[in-house]
Formats: C-alpha cells, sequence, structure tokens
C-alpha cells in the first residue's frame, strides 16, 4: 500500500497496563473509505486499539497515523483538530444524560462552534430523521429511550458533523436480533452517505458480513489475520474459522483454559 | 523492617494521592481561566449547588442557631451574664457554625453527587465520548463545577447560613428567653465586625472549592462499574469533610490568631 493515501495506519503499537500486555505489536492500515472490521474475543485488545488511537489511551510504543500525521506524542491542540475528523458510536451509545437528545446529537456542532444553537438543533433532528427517528423525539431524554432508540441517537450523533472517519464500538451489542441488523443496514447507509472510512470492533459475526470490507483479527494483542470479508470463510487460520463458527473447542479455548 | 516497609508503603501511597489530587487541582483551576468557557453548564451547577441547597443550609442553620442560644443562655446564667447571647450567636455563627455547617452540609450534598454523577459518567464512557467530540472534560465538566462552588458558597448559602442561624438564635431568644426584640438585634449589629464577615466568607470559599475538588477529583477517576462509583462517592464525602475540618482550623488561625 501506499503510505502516502492511507487512513489510518498503526505500526508496532505495544500497550501494557503494568505486567499485563494488551497489545503487544498491532499493525493495520485503513485505506480512505474502506469498512475495516476488526474481530476478537473479549480482552483481546479490541477497545484498546481503538481508545489508542482516539488518544484516550498513550501507548506505550509504536506509531498511530492518521492522513500520514503521527498522533502518538502530538500537542493537544492538534489532536483536537484531528479528532475533528472522528465520530464515535459508543458501546452503550454513552449519550449524556443532563441533555436532551438533540442536543447531545449536535454536541460535537456545538463544540466547534461553527454552528448557532438553532442551526445545529436543525442538523440534529436532520440526522435523527436520518437513523429513522421522528422529530418528537429530539426533546426527550435519553433515559425516556429504549437501548435500540440510543443507539441510533449514538449513531446521529456520530455522523452529525460529516466525519471523515467513524469508529463504532460494538454497535449491536445488547440489542436483538432484527434491531441489530436495522443498526447495521444504518451504519452501511450513513457511512455512505457521508462518504466516511469505517472502523468497527465487534464479535458479532452477522455485523462483520454486513458492515465490513475489510476484515481484522485480534488474538493476545496481535493482529493475527486481515483481509477481505469474502475471504474470511476460506482464511486457512484455525483461530478465525474457531471463532466465526463461535465453536467451544480449538486453540482460542484451549489457550484460555491452560490460562 | 516489614513493619518499617509498610509505613514507607503507606507514606509513598499517600504522597502519590496527594501529587495526583494536587495536579487535578492546579489543571482544574487553570482551564476555569483558559478558553472556551460553558456559561450555560455554569449557571446549571450554580443553580443545582447553591439554589438547591438552600433548603436543607437554611433548616440546619435555624436549628442550629436556636440550640446555641439555648445553650448559650443556660451557660451563661451561671455567672449572670445573659445579656452576652447576642453577641455569643453571632460570633459563632458568623465566625464558625455558619461555614462550618454549610460546608459539611453542602460536603454531603454536592460532593457525593459530583462524584456519582462524574463516576456515572466515567463507567459509561460519557467522559470519552465527550473527548472525541472535541471537548476537554475539564474544561467541561471539571471547571464550571469547581468555579460554581466557589462562588455559591461564600456569596450564597454562607450568607444565608449565617444570616439564618443569628435569625434563630434571635427568634428563640425573643419568643421563649425574654430578651427585648430591638436590643437583641443592637447588640448583634454592634458587635459583629467586618473581619468576622470576611472569615466566614473566605472560609465559605476555601470549603466550596475542597468540596468540588474532592467531588470531582473521585468522580473522575472512578474505576469499575456500580461499585466503583459508590467508592468514589464515599472518598468524595470522607474527604471533603476532612479538607474542611483541616482548613477551618488554618483560616480561623490566619484570622484570628493574636
Amino acid at each position: 500500500m501506499n503510505n502516502q493515501v492511507l487512513k489510518i495506519s498503526l505500526n508496532g503499537l505495544h500497550k501494557r497496563f503494568g505486567e499485563k500486555i494488551v497489545l503487544d505489536d498491532v499493525n493495520l492500515d485503513v485505506m480512505p473509505g474502506e469498512s475495516m472490521v476488526i474481530i476478537g474475543g473479549s480482552g483481546s485488545g479490541k477497545s484498546v486499539t481503538l481508545k489508542c488511537i482516539l488518544g484516550l489511551l498513550t501507548p506505550n510504543s509504536g506509531s498511530i497515523k492518521i492522513d500520514g500525521q503521527e498522533m502518538v506524542g502530538i500537542a493537544a491542540d492538534d489532536r483536537k483538530k484531528v479528532l475533528n475528523k472522528f465520530g464515535m458510536l459508543f458501546q452503550g451509545a454513552a449519550l449524556f444524560d443532563s441533555l436532551p437528545v438533540w442536543e447531545n446529537v449536535a454536541f460535537g456542532l456545538l463544540a466547534q462552534r461553527l454552528h448557532s444553537r438553532d442551526e445545529a438543533k436543525e442538523i440534529a433532528i436532520e440526522k435523527l430523521r436520518r437513523v429513522g427517528l421522528s422529530p418528537d423525539v429530539a426533546k426527550l431524554s435519553p433515559a425516556e429511550l429504549s437501548g435500540g432508540m440510543q443507539k441510533r441517537v449514538g449513531l446521529a450523533r456520530a455522523i452529525a458533523a460529516n466525519p471523515e472517519i467513524i469508529f463504532f464500538d460494538e454497535p449491536t451489542t445488547g440489542l436483538d436480533p432484527i434491531m441489530s441488523d436495522v443498526i447495521n443496514e444504518l451504519i452501511v447507509e450513513c457511512v455512505k452517505d457521508v462518504g466516511a472510512t469505517a472502523l468497527t470492533i465487534t464479535h458479532d459475526m452477522s455485523s462483520v458480513r454486513k458492515i465490513a470490507d475489510n476484515v481484522s483479527m485480534i488474538y493476545h494483542g496481535n493482529m493475527i489475520w486481515t483481509g477481505p470479508k469474502d475471504k474470511i470463510d476460506q482464511s486457512g487460520s484455525e483461530y478465525i474459522d474457531q471463532f466465526i463458527n463461535g465453536k467451544a473447542e480449538g486453540p482460542i479455548k484451549m489457550e484460555i483454559l491452560k490460562g | 523492617m516489614t513493619f518499617l516497609a509498610v509505613i514507607g508503603r503507606v507514606v509513598i501511597s499517600f504522597l502519590r494521592a496527594a501529587g495526583r489530587i494536587g495536579l487535578f487541582a492546579v489543571n482544574a483551576v487553570k482551564n476555569i481561566f483558559l478558553p472556551p468557557f460553558y456559561p450555560r453548564e455554569l449557571f446549571r451547577q450554580m443553580m443545582n449547588i447553591g439554589y438547591y441547597s438552600l433548603p436543607v443550609v437554611g433548616l440546619t442553620t435555624l436549628f442550629t442557631g436556636a440550640a446555641l442560644a439555648v445553650n448559650i443562655y443556660e451557660g451563661s446564667a451561671r455567672f449572670n451574664a445573659e445579656s452576652t447571647l447576642p453577641t455569643i450567636v453571632v460570633i459563632g455563627i458568623v465566625r464558625e457554625l455558619g461555614p462550618t455547617l454549610c460546608g459539611l452540609i453542602v460536603a454531603g450534598r454536592v460532593s457525593a453527587s459530583m462524584a456519582a454523577e462524574l463516576g456515572t459518567m466515567r463507567v459509561t464512557e460519557q467522559i470519552d465520548a465527550l473527548t472525541t467530540l472535541s471537548t476537554d472534560p475539564f474544561k467541561y465538566l471539571i471547571a464550571p463545577r469547581i468555579l460554581a462552588t466557589v462562588i455559591m458558597m461564600p456569596f450564597m448559602l454562607v450568607l444565608v447560613a449565617d444570616t439564618i442561624g443569628v435569625l434563630g438564635g434571635y427568634l428563640l431568644a425573643t419568643a421563649k428567653l425574654g430578651f427585648n426584640s430591638g436590643n437583641y438585634i443592637k447588640s448583634t449589629v454592634d458587635f459583629l465586625e467586618a473581619i468576622d464577615v470576611m472569615a466566614s466568607m473566605t472560609k465559605a470559599a476555601v470549603f466550596g472549592f475542597f468540596i468540588s475538588l474532592m467531588g470531582c477529583y473521585h468522580g473522575f477517576n472512578t474505576r469499575g462499574g456500580a461499585q466503583g462509583v459508590g467508592i468514589s462517592t464515599t472518598n468524595a464525602v470522607v474527604s471533603a469533610c476532612i479538607m474542611i475540618l483541616l482548613s477551618n482550623y488554618i483560616v480561623t488561625e490566619m484570622f484570628f490568631s493574636s
């Protein structure tokens, strides 16, 4: 790949908490407009990878580049500028309880101070409509919404500022299969709408098959396989076969038992 | 040797915690003065901390003022010095009981509330979400809370606490102990000095700083789930109360030590 055009590039990323090594040597390249999905079991380092890219955690070593710009050790003001390119849907939606739905959606727009409150509200209502929620929802509190509706609001917030890169952290966790499919469809449509690069972490294989262009599997802090979604069933890796088929027997289970 | 090691570990652990809180405080104060500012959030916190604490602060100091009047009356009667009651009530309330009681009540109400709110925001990733939305959590969450508490404690809560505390003593003295209303008020006003009020308001501002600092620090650094939020809330209230009592002595020494 040509390094100049990579949207996200991770090289030799290493992160430990005390003695516990969570990311050992993570390497990952994501092209502009690509939808990359990282799969892996609980505790494999998926969320830590995302948090390192966003600067919520600082890696012990390695490089993180966004549009070719090094993010490790970057000044706070420069990081803020780069973060303006991002939208993120959190696992539990992470909506702000103290604000009504529309202010949650418009939060990033208001933070960047590019729009008046009235304009931001209009955009928020439009984004809510885009994710299938009526304008009546705008004035409700997040606590009044169901889990599926909260995810939709989280998605509306993620796309509100038309970001260049969107992260999805376990987007279907805790949802019923039908709502999961609805959210997956919305993710695909919204990412296409805004022309964003998407990075998703999940262990839901139906999400992988719906959302991904390329898939990467993380195991014990290493990316053990990366390739197109269509090739995942013929990866030739026992680890991936076990994971995607959800088998109890296999190398992952055996190693957990040994641990 | 083992005993010394235990002492060493405790001392190091204490110094580490003090250092972390110190850095947190410096960062918080710095962000009060650096843009962007969030006036809506500041106003919301001022209402929550000041206005909504008024009933409990008022009730507590009203009854404390009355109880203080009864105690002073009974005690001073032994020396035929009942006439000193208004003076002792006003000095006791304004210098000591008003700000200290108000501080402890607000620590229970506000410090716990801040720790629980920020702790829940931490464990539900709302603070991470703020960062991803180009918003510095220190500027949006911490600075308005600390500024609001430091403003509302002296300029609303302790002024009200002092006034209602003195009123409690006045009502008890005039209604039950037979004091003349005009004489009581004259004694109160004559013996109250500007330095008493200044000390009261200084204490209030210092207490307000520690109340919000402890609530924010423990909430912001919450780990784990519901249990972590519970631990943070308890730690916030306990440490705020300790800091109030400690700083109360220091400020009193600063103002009144001869």
